[in-house]
């Protein structure tokens, strides 16, 4: 069930590259774990030209602790001021939104991340593990100041990674990456990043007709399925994103598809 | 408690509050955050005779205290509205007003047949002011005589409450208003969003795919105002006014002006539950200034 609460702010740490995570707990209420690929939908306050929520994936969740973790980057107004948040703030959340990650019968899993879409890999490597599944997790960075989030895959995956600018692991986009020329070892992928990106990694998957799960970023006003203006165009039509989406099957996507 | 019962053609309304079209989907979407027995009713997604796929993504912007969009009425069409959802939602305990759009007269005319007998369907909103389509839509509602035209018509092929919603992006409202009251609507509802544009200077291109969309939100409640003002000095039927209300302040200001009720729209997407606490905030503001009726603060703005 969604649900609107309202979250106080616990810690948020800051890192290199005008990114933060900000952890947060639901006031007086138990976490709602969602799943990997879900996401929540912020209001920010105190930003006059940030009127609509702002959509962020659920990273990790600590059942423990009833912690919420967002891992999020400052691209304008909206995020800029969330990055001002300090410990003790309150703030409103509509969650868990979104379908998520199918990980049923996936036995040997491949996951691509670029940009902000690593948070969402951490959640779902942490779903795997209870699965008995260690993935291959590869992460795709423009430099090395931007892997902030690397270290949390030290004991959940087999890290691989790229940079743009060779300051890191394999020089080059991910499908440099030679982890492709075994492409056909893996059963299941999953991607979440740039469109480029994922576009790049979709087609590989087809071409060796391995299923591939892709989490689009479409901008959205509602979140909940109702204004109808994250639609993507799908071999079915236009379909929400915040509702039957982020995460569709590449062949599902028509500006996915390889002829 | 205050009485907050208004009546509309002889609808009976447990409150002034109402959801705005296409910014509530069917109702369902919003099980999980509110009691819709709680509101007054709810206008559903714009339906036309045959299904539409609505534009190319991106379908929205957000602007200063708003946002554009251009969804272009995508909706399944009417035959699966009435098979597939009606079905569904026709229990909530809450007045249900379909919006119908069309891109002709015909088309108009095809939907509301279909509906006459669809019990708990109180009333239609006639939605001649979408500036999302190519065809059709909003150029109905910015000519007097088409706006009468359409509104004939379906005035003929529609036996229950007829509400018919207007177009800011015209000159003067109350001659769409008036042209529509004399062609039998029972009611007006306004304004449905205006015309803008909004561009990506670093890219150089437009935002929409559409280049043009319709603005809505706070940014659009003066304007509101100040049309259902003027409307409201210029017909009889009832006004239900809308346009960039997000709390019963807000609200408040649109009864002074001339509202018999209201309704919700982008404020729904910020705060999913904010209907119900705008139907509370009007009691509290009745109760506050010992006013016992809703009905009591209708037009009554002191000039
Ligand atoms: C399902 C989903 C999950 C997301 N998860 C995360 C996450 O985990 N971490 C994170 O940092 N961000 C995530 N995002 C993106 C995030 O929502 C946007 O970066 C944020 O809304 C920008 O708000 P802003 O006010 O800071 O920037 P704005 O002022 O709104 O935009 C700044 C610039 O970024 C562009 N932009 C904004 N939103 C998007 C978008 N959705 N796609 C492409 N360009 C955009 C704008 O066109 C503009 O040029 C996610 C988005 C979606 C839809
Ligand atoms: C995403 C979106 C979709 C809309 N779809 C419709 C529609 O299908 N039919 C209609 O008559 N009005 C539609 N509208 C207009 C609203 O019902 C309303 O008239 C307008 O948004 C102004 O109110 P607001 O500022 O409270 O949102 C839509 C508005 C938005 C934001
Ligand atoms: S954002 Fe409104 S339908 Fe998806």
């Amino acid at each position: 069930m969604k649900e609107v609460s309202d979250f106080s702010v616990q810690k948020i740490e800051h890192y290199q590259d005008n990114d933060f995570m900000l952890y947060v707990n639901p006031i007086n209420k138990k976490l709602n774990q969602g799943k990997p690929g879900q996401f929540v939908n912020i209001l920010v306050e105190g930003s006059p030209t940030t009127m609509l929520r702002r959509p962020i994936s659920i990273c990790d969740v600590n059942a423990e602790t009833n912690t919420l973790l967002l891992y999020i980057k400052q691209v304008g107004d909206g995020t800029r001021q969330l990055a001002q948040l300090k410990k003790g703030d309150n703030i409103n959340i509509v969650y868990p939104l979104g379908n998520g990650f199918t990980t049923d019968n996936v036995k040997n899993p491949l996951l691509v991340g670029g940009g902000t879409g690593i948070a969402p890999m951490i959640y779902l490597s942490k779903e795997l593990n209870k699965k008995g599944i260690k993935p291959h997790v590869l992460l795709g960075a423009r430099t090395s100041q931007a892997l902030s989030l690397k270290n949390m895959f030290s004991s959940i995956a087999h890290l691989h990674i790229t940079t743009d600018d060779g300051s890191e692991g394999t020089k080059g986009v991910v499908i440099n990456h030679l982890i492709f020329k075994e492409i056909t070892t893996f059963d299941y992928i999953y991607t979440c990043g740039p469109n480029a990106m994922m576009q790049a990694v979709a087609s590989i998957a087809q071409k060796n007709n391995i299923p591939c799960e892709v989490s689009l970023e479409n901008t959205m006003a509602c979140g909940i399925g109702v204004c109808l203006c994250c639609v993507t165009s799908t071999t079915t039509g236009n379909r929400c994103v915040c509702t039957e989406g982020p995460v569709f099957l590449s062949t599902e996507l028509t500006n996915f598809l390889i002829n | 408690m205050a009485d907050l019962a208004v009546s509309i053609n002889g609808i009976e309304f447990k409150n002034p509050v109402l959801t705005a079209s296409g910014t509530f989907g069917y109702g369902e979407e919003f099980d999980d955050f509110l009691d819709l027995g709680h509101i007054g009713g709810m206008v559903l997604k714009g339906t036309t005779l045959h299904a539409r796929d609505g534009n190319p993504y991106p379908r929205m912007a957000e602007t200063a205290a708003g946002m554009l969009n251009a969804v272009g009425l995508q909706n399944k069409g009417i035959d699966y509205f009435i098979t597939t959802i009606y079905p569904r939602i026709k229990h909530y305990d809450t007045h249900i007003i379909l919006n119908v759009s069309g891109s002709t007269i015909e088309e108009y005319v095809g939907v509301v047949e279909k509906l006459n007998d669809l019990e708990k369907i109180a009333a239609i909103e006639l939605n001649i002011s979408c500036p999302n389509v190519k065809k059709g839509g909003m150029a109905f509602g910015t000519s007097a005589s088409s706006a009468e035209k359409v509104t004939q018509e379906v005035r003929k092929a529609y036996r229950k409450t007829l509400i018919v919603k207007l177009s800011p992006n015209v000159t003067d409202i109350t001659e769409i208003a008036k042209a529509v009251e004399g062609a039998g609507a029972d009611s007006v509802s306004l304004i449905n969003t205006l015309l803008g544009m909004a561009i990506d200077a670093e890219k150089q291109t437009p935002i929409l795919s559409t280049v043009t969309g319709g603005l809505s939100g706070p940014c659009v409640k003066p304007i509101a105002l100040r049309m259902v003002w003027q409307t409201y000095k210029a017909v009889k039927i009832p006004i239900i006014g809308l346009g960039g209300i997000m709390n019963a302040k807000d609200a408040i200001e649109f009864f002074l002006a001339g509202a018999t009720a209201i309704q919700i729209g982008t404020a729904n997407f910020i705060n999913p539950a904010v209907a119900v606490k705008v139907v509370d905030g009007i009691n509290d503001y009745l109760e506050r200034h010992r006013i016992n009726s809703i009905s009591d603060i209708i037009g009554m703005l002191k000039v």
